[in-house]
């Protein structure tokens, strides 16, 4: 459903991305990685319509998407997540998901201002999704705190579920176990791969977490300083000695 | 503890000495042509002496007394209460505000007619603020050129009036919807930009306004301003001695009473009344839907906002014109209240004290903004007296409020809702 083709992203001198290629196919968990720095969230920006890339094509479902406005990009169904959690922390975790149910917000203006029936049943319909999806990641009872007084691993879930409430159909999630404890990141890893079988979400991870991204990715992505290094099922990646030689350092 | 703070409390002692003791502590004298320097009388020398001694013992036990101020401030028995569920407040607030409307609906008939004239005065900060909230405490756009929009209200009634002949009740209307389009407008070529350059340029967009109006003299008038505005009209009943216009009739002579000039006074605060409770409410309602919670959350995270599929061209542009509809509104009845417009009442100061009044009154709280603008309109009026320094009261008022209650006199609270469990 989404192919990346010969991507590069030049900033000023620096070849951030470097004729990277990809796919992701429908019902599929696709992972990459690297070391620090070598471009994954560079690709995530492209992807996401942040930057526009140098170079290359993005084809979502047979149509180019590279350099669109980030936010039709995410009307067609392409969310993500951020490697540094971006909540509306001073809005409470409710409204943070009501939020993300806003994209028209002109067509009921005057329907809101006057509460019809119809707006009032929409408005009871985002309410319930929202409820339905705090529910979802244990968040429910808190869901008139303020986001930004949440526990990190808090925050962590009820960004995914700010990104599930869209109705995506390709997740794009940036290092979503950072910063999480083990049973934390085991929770996740049960999370992403529901995502996946129970509502039919294609995902696109970026993770340092090794254990986890072997446990659930269908592929992986290598890049290296900008270059793709490598790509295939978890068990090769973990045998091919070019990701070892640039994880560890050669011997 | 004291002795470490020592140094500091003697160097700020100077500071203030060396600062008051030049402006106060000399006289400027004509003695036959010439000016002369001259010292002043012991008394304002002691003044002196006991504001630097004030300074020097505040500083050096100044640990201990904002401890203690914090304390107080602390004490604020609405500080920590848990949040209330969110349709015992609403009952609540809709109940309270009909008690203030009606209240404030009696009040002129048994008041002075200054007062009520003041209290108009306060009516129109308050739509000002409550529109200015929209745009700097919900949507987080700082906006310096405000006024501007405000100008744009009283102008369209004043030049329509001049020109046309065109009464209260449509100008109204008319100056808020202009004023939204310019609001609009100015929104395009601001879309890029944040924080700092986005004040600078509303900053610069006001005074563009201003000075158009004071240089385009053919249509304007320029510095002379317009005059002869017309009052509203009630179903075409005028409230002058005289009626001005055929075809109308006279308030007093309709309603066989003795002629009073207090009448007018009383309608024009009317008006502004019903007019402050439309804003109040309409914004009330814009913040608990999504177009609301839209502005909030392009003011928390714009790239958060963006990637979640909100168009950051719709939400910046709606907040820009809805808040400038507003100040259209309060421009309207400004003109109509004075008469006479110029653009001296439009200056960059309009702007910075209706901007202080949001933040006085806690950014996105309608209640504290209200409260802000009366207290910001009404004590300058109180301390008639000191008026010589109503700037330095008002000045030092703002930076005691940012220092102990930076987050305004009453914080907006979160809107609570239930939720139901589905299965």
């Amino acid at each position: 459903m989404l192919e990346v083709q010969n991507l590069s992203m030049r900033f000023g001198g620096l070849l951030a991305v470097d004729q990277v290629s990809m796919d992701v196919q429908e019902h599929e968990i696709v992972s990459i990685i690297g070391p620090n720095g070598a471009g994954k969230t560079t690709v995530f920006n492209c992807m996401s319509g942040f930057y526009r890339p140098t170079g290359g094509k993005i084809l979502y479902r047979g149509q180019e998407i590279q350099g669109k406005p980030d936010h039709k990009i995410s009307r067609m169904g392409l969310v993500r997540t951020f490697q540094h959690v971006r909540l509306f922390s001073r809005m409470t975790v409710v409204e943070n998901l009501l939020v993300a149910q806003h994209r028209h917000l002109n067509t009921n203006l005057i329907a809101g201002l006057l509460n019809t029936p119809s707006y009032r049943k929409r408005e009871q319909k985002s309410l319930d999704r929202a409820a339905y999806w705090l529910d979802r990641v244990g968040l429910l009872e808190l869901a008139n705190r303020e986001a930004g007084n949440l526990a990190y691993g808090q925050q962590r879930r009820l960004e995914i579920a700010r990104c599930m409430v869209t109705e995506p159909e390709l997740l794009m999630l940036d290092e979503p176990a950072a910063g999480l404890n083990p049973n934390e990141t085991r929770e996740l890893n049960e999370l992403i791969i529901s995502l996946k079988e129970d509502y039919n979400v294609s995902i696109v991870l970026i993770e340092h977490d090794m254990s986890l991204v072997m446990d659930i990715s269908d592929r992986i992505n290598v890049i290296n300083q900008g270059r793709p290094l490598a790509s295939g099922k978890p068990e090769d990646i973990q045998k091919n000695d070019d990701v070892i030689k640039a994880y560890l350092g050669e011997a | 503890m004291v002795a470490r703070n020592f140094g500091h409390a003697l160097f700020c002692a100077m500071i203030t000495l060396i600062i008051s003791y030049p402006i106060v502590g000399f006289d400027l004298v004509f003695t036959g042509l010439s000016l002369e320097l001259q010292q002043v009388e012991a008394g304002t020398i002691a003044g002196i002496l006991l504001a630097v001694a004030a300074v020097f013992v505040f500083q050096l036990f100044r640990p201990a007394i904002m401890g203690t101020l914090a304390r107080l401030v602390g004490l604020n028995p609405l500080a920590n209460r848990p949040p209330m569920e969110q349709n015992k407040r609403l009952k609540l607030e809709r109940g309270a505000l009909t008690i203030i409307v009606l209240l404030a609906l009696i009040w002129p008939f048994m008041a002075s007619r200054g007062a009520v004239d003041l209290a108009t005065l306060v009516l129109i900060y308050v739509i000002l603020a409550l529109g200015l909230n929209v745009v700097v405490g919900l949507a987080g756009l700082l906006d310096l050129g405000y006024v501007a929009f405000y100008a744009v209200g009283a102008y369209t009634f004043g030049l329509l009036s001049q020109y046309l002949g065109v009464s209260f009740w449509v100008a109204l209307p008319l100056g808020a919807l202009l004023a939204a389009l310019f609001g609009f407008v100015l929104g395009f070529p601001v879309l890029r930009l944040r924080g700092d350059y986005l004040a600078i340029v509303t900053l610069g967009f006001g005074e563009i306004i201003r000075i158009v109006l004071n240089n385009l003299t053919s249509i304007t008038g320029g510095p002379n301003g317009i005059g002869g505005i017309p009052d509203p009209t009630l179903f075409g009943m005028e409230f002058g001695r005289r009626v001005k216009e055929e075809g109308n009739a006279s308030f007093h002579e309709v309603f066989n009473l003795p002629y009073e000039s207090v009448h007018k006074v009383i309608f024009l605060y009317l008006i502004t009344l019903v007019l402050a409770v439309f804003t109040l409410v309409v914004i009330r309602r814009l913040i608990r839907m999504p177009v609301g919670r839209s502005w909030e959350a392009l003011r928390e995270d714009e790239i958060a906002a963006r990637s979640l599929g909100l168009s950051r061209t719709a939400v910046k542009l709606s907040a820009f014109t809805i808040g400038a509809f507003f100040a259209g509104f309060a421009g309207t009845i400004f003109a109509s209240k004075q008469g006479f417009i110029s653009p001296e009442s439009f200056v960059f100061l309009e702007s910075a004290i209706i901007l202080a009044i949001v933040v006085l009154g806690g950014m996105g709280s309608q209640i504290g903004v209200i409260l802000a603008a009366i207290a910001v309109t009404i004590l300058p009026e109180l301390a008639r007296e000191f008026s010589e320094y109503r700037m330095l009261i008002f000045g030092a008022a703002m930076v005691m409020m940012m220092v102990w209650r930076p987050q305004g006199l009453l914080p907006m609270r979160r809107i609570h809702v239930q939720l139901n469990r589905l299965e």
